[in-house]
C-alpha cells in the first residue's frame, strides 16, 4: 500500500481510539471539574463496562445485536450506580478531601479489579459485534492514465468502527448538551464554580457529587462496552483507559470538556498513527513526553484555567 | 426573627465564635462591627450552615436551623451576599439569578422585583458574570440573594471596594428591604456605611459578644467605635 492510502488507515484506526478516549477521558474530567477527585479507580470503572457487557450479552443470548444493545443500556447504568454508591458510601465520608479520596479511589480500585477477577475470572473474553461488515475505501491517485479513484488494497475499515466514532461523537454531544442547556448541568457548574456557595443557594451538594461521580463512571463504561467488540473484556484492562485518560485531561486541562475532547482527538490520532507505523509503545512514551512539556509550559493545560 | 443563642463555631476544631449571641428582628438592620479576624464572617458562615455549630443554636421565627444541612439553610428563607462576592464564575447573570429563584422556587415576578431593584443587571443578562464590573458584580451577589425572597439578608461587606455611587445604591436596597420587613445582618467595616444604615450595632471582640447599642448611640459616642475597631 502506498503512503497516503496507509496514513488513512492509521488515522481510522487512530479515530476509533479517539473516539473512546474522549468519552472515557470526558467522565474524569467531568468528576475532577466539579468534584476536584482525581478519580484512581476511573479505569476500573471502564473494565466493569466491558466485563459487564460480556455477561450480559452471554446471558440475553439471541442475535448479537441483541445481546449489544442490551450492554449498551446496562453497563452504564449498573457501574454508574455501583459509582455513585462508592461516592455515597466513601469519598463522601472523608469529605471529599483530594488527598484522602486519591488514597480511597486506589483501594478501590484494587477491590474493583480483584472482586472481578475473582468471579469473571483472568481470560479475556470477546463481545460480539452487533454488525460489522467490510467497508472498502476509496483512493484517489496518480495512475498511468491520470488522476484515478480507486480502491487499494488493504484500505478499509468496518461498519462497527465507524458506528463507534458516531456514537461517541452523539453522546458527547449529549454531554454538552447536558452540561449547557438542562438545569442538573446548571446545578453541577454552580457546585464546581464554588461549593460553598451552591450549598448556600439551596443545591444539594452531596447528591449533585454523587449524580457526578455515577454519570463520569458510566461514561467510561460505555465507551468500554463500544470497544469490548474491537478489544476482548479482561480483568486488566483498566490500566490503559485510566493512564490516557489522565495524559489527555492533562493535556486537555483539569476540568475542561472541550479542552479533554481536543487532547482525545489529538493523542487518540496520534496513537493510531504512530501505533501503525511505529509501536504502540512508542505513542505511550511521547504522549508522556507530550504531557511533560505541557507541564512545564502550559501547567494548566491547553484549555485549563487556574483551580479555585 | 433571627436568633443566635451562644453559639460556638469555628474552623477544624478550633473555636473562633465562643458563646456568641444575637438577636435580629423583622424590618431590622443590625450591624456587625469588630476588628478583623474578630468572627463577623465565620457568624455568617455559621448561620449559612457552611461551618459546623460547635455549640449553641440558630433560631429562626423559632425554629432551630443550626443543625440542618447547609443546602436546607437557604430554603427556610436566609439570604447570603458572601464577602467578595461569590458569584457562580462562568455561569451568566441571568443563570446566577436562576439558581437564587430556584432556591426557594421563587418564580418570574420575583425576578422582574428584583430587576426592577437592580436595571443595570436587565442590559447583562446574557453576560458571564465575571466579565461584569466590581460594582455591578455586587449588584448581581445581592440580587441573587434577593430572588430567594429572603426573610434574613446576610450582607459581608456589600461595600468593600465599591465606587461611592455603587455603595449608595447598594445602601438604598438594604432600606427597602428592611422596610418591606426583611430581617437584614450587615457586616461592615466602614462606621459611615454602619451609621448610614444601622438600627442597631453588635460589637464582637475575639469571637465574643461585646455590647449592642441603638444606631443612633453610637453615632453620639464615638469613642466605643474606636475601642472595638481601632478607627
Amino acid at each position: 500500500m502506498e503512503l497516503g492510502p496507509y496514513i488513512l488507515l492509521a488515522s481510522l484506526e487512530g479515530a476509533v481510539t479517539a473516539a473512546v478516549l474522549a468519552l472515557t477521558a470526558v467522565g474524569l474530567s467531568l468528576v475532577f471539574g466539579v468534584m476536584r477527585v482525581v478519580n484512581i479507580a476511573h479505569g476500573e470503572f471502564f473494565m466493569l463496562g466491558a466485563v459487564i457487557a460480556w455477561w450480559v450479552a452471554n446471558s440475553i443470548g439471541g442475535p448479537p445485536a441483541m445481546g449489544f444493545a442490551a450492554a449498551l443500556v446496562i453497563a452504564p447504568l449498573v457501574v454508574g450506580t455501583i459509582a455513585a454508591a462508592a461516592d455515597m458510601t466513601i469519598l463522601k465520608r472523608l469529605e471529599y478531601d483530594p488527598e484522602r479520596t486519591i488514597v480511597a479511589t486506589i483501594g478501590l480500585l484494587y477491590i474493583l479489579q480483584q472482586l472481578t477477577l475473582m468471579t469473571y475470572g483472568p481470560d479475556a473474553r470477546p463481545v460480539e459485534a452487533p454488525f460489522n461488515q467490510r467497508l472498502a475505501l476509496p483512493w484517489i491517485g496518480r495512475t498511468e492514465t491520470g488522476w484515478e479513484m480507486y480502491y487499494p488494497w488493504g484500505l478499509s475499515t468496518t461498519t462497527y468502527k465507524l458506528a463507534v466514532i458516531g456514537a461517541a461523537a452523539a453522546v458527547l454531544g449529549g454531554v454538552w448538551a447536558m452540561m449547557a442547556r438542562t438545569r442538573i448541568g446548571l446545578l453541577m457548574r454552580a457546585t464546581q464554580a464554588d461549593r460553598d456557595m451552591a450549598l448556600a443557594f439551596g443545591i444539594p451538594v452531596e447528591k449533585v457529587y454523587a449524580l457526578v461521580f455515577g454519570i463520569g463512571a458510566g461514561l467510561a463504561a460505555l465507551a468500554a462496552v463500544l470497544i469490548v467488540p474491537i478489544q476482548q473484556a479482561h480483568y486488566l484492562m483498566g490500566a490503559d483507559p485510566l493512564l490516557l485518560s489522565f495524559i489527555v485531561v492533562i493535556i486537555g486541562g483539569l476540568g475542561s470538556l472541550p479542552g479533554t475532547v481536543v487532547a482525545a482527538i489529538l493523542i487518540g490520532l496520534s496513537d493510531g498513527i504512530i501505533s501503525v507505523f511505529f509501536s504502540p509503545t512508542l505513542a505511550k512514551i511521547l504522549a508522556t513526553l507530550l504531557v511533560g512539556l505541557v507541564l512545564v509550559f502550559r501547567p494548566n493545560g491547553l484549555f485549563g484555567t487556574r483551580a479555585p | 426573627m433571627l436568633r443566635l443563642e451562644a453559639i460556638d463555631a469555628g474552623y477544624g476544631g478550633g473555636r473562633v465564635l465562643q458563646g456568641f449571641s444575637l438577636d435580629v428582628a423583622a424590618g431590622e438592620i443590625v450591624c456587625l462591627l469588630g476588628r478583623n479576624g474578630a468572627g463577623k464572617t465565620t457568624c455568617m458562615k455559621a448561620i449559612m450552615g457552611l461551618l459546623p455549630l460547635m455549640a449553641g443554636r440558630v433560631m429562626l421565627d423559632g425554629q432551630d436551623i443550626g443543625r440542618l444541612p447547609a443546602h436546607e439553610v437557604p430554603k427556610a428563607g436566609i439570604g447570603y451576599v458572601p464577602q467578595g462576592r461569590r458569584l457562580f464564575a462562568g455561569l451568566s447573570v441571568a443563570q446566577n439569578l436562576e439558581i437564587g429563584l430556584r432556591a426557594r422556587g421563587s418564580g418570574r415576578d420575583t425576578l422582574e422585583e428584583v430587576l426592577d431593584l437592580f436595571p443595570r443587571l436587565r442590559e447583562r443578562m446574557a453576560q458571564p458574570a465575571q466579565t461584569l464590573s466590581g460594582g455591578e458584580q455586587q449588584m448581581l451577589a445581592t440580587a441573587r440573594a434577593l430572588c430567594l425572597r429572603p426573610k434574613v439578608l446576610l450582607l459581608d461587606e456589600p461595600t468593600e471596594g465599591l465606587q461611592p455611587s455603587m455603595i449608595e445604591a447598594i445602601r438604598q436596597v438594604i432600606v427597602q428591604m428592611r422596610d418591606a420587613g426583611v430581617a437584614v445582618l450587615l457586616v461592615e467595616q466602614r462606621v459611615d456605611a454602619v451609621l448610614s444604615v444601622a438600627d442597631r450595632v453588635a460589637f464582637i471582640e475575639t469571637g465574643r459578644n461585646g455590647e449592642v447599642m441603638e444606631a443612633d448611640a453610637l453615632r453620639a459616642d464615638h469613642g466605643i467605635v474606636e475601642r472595638y475597631v481601632g478607627v
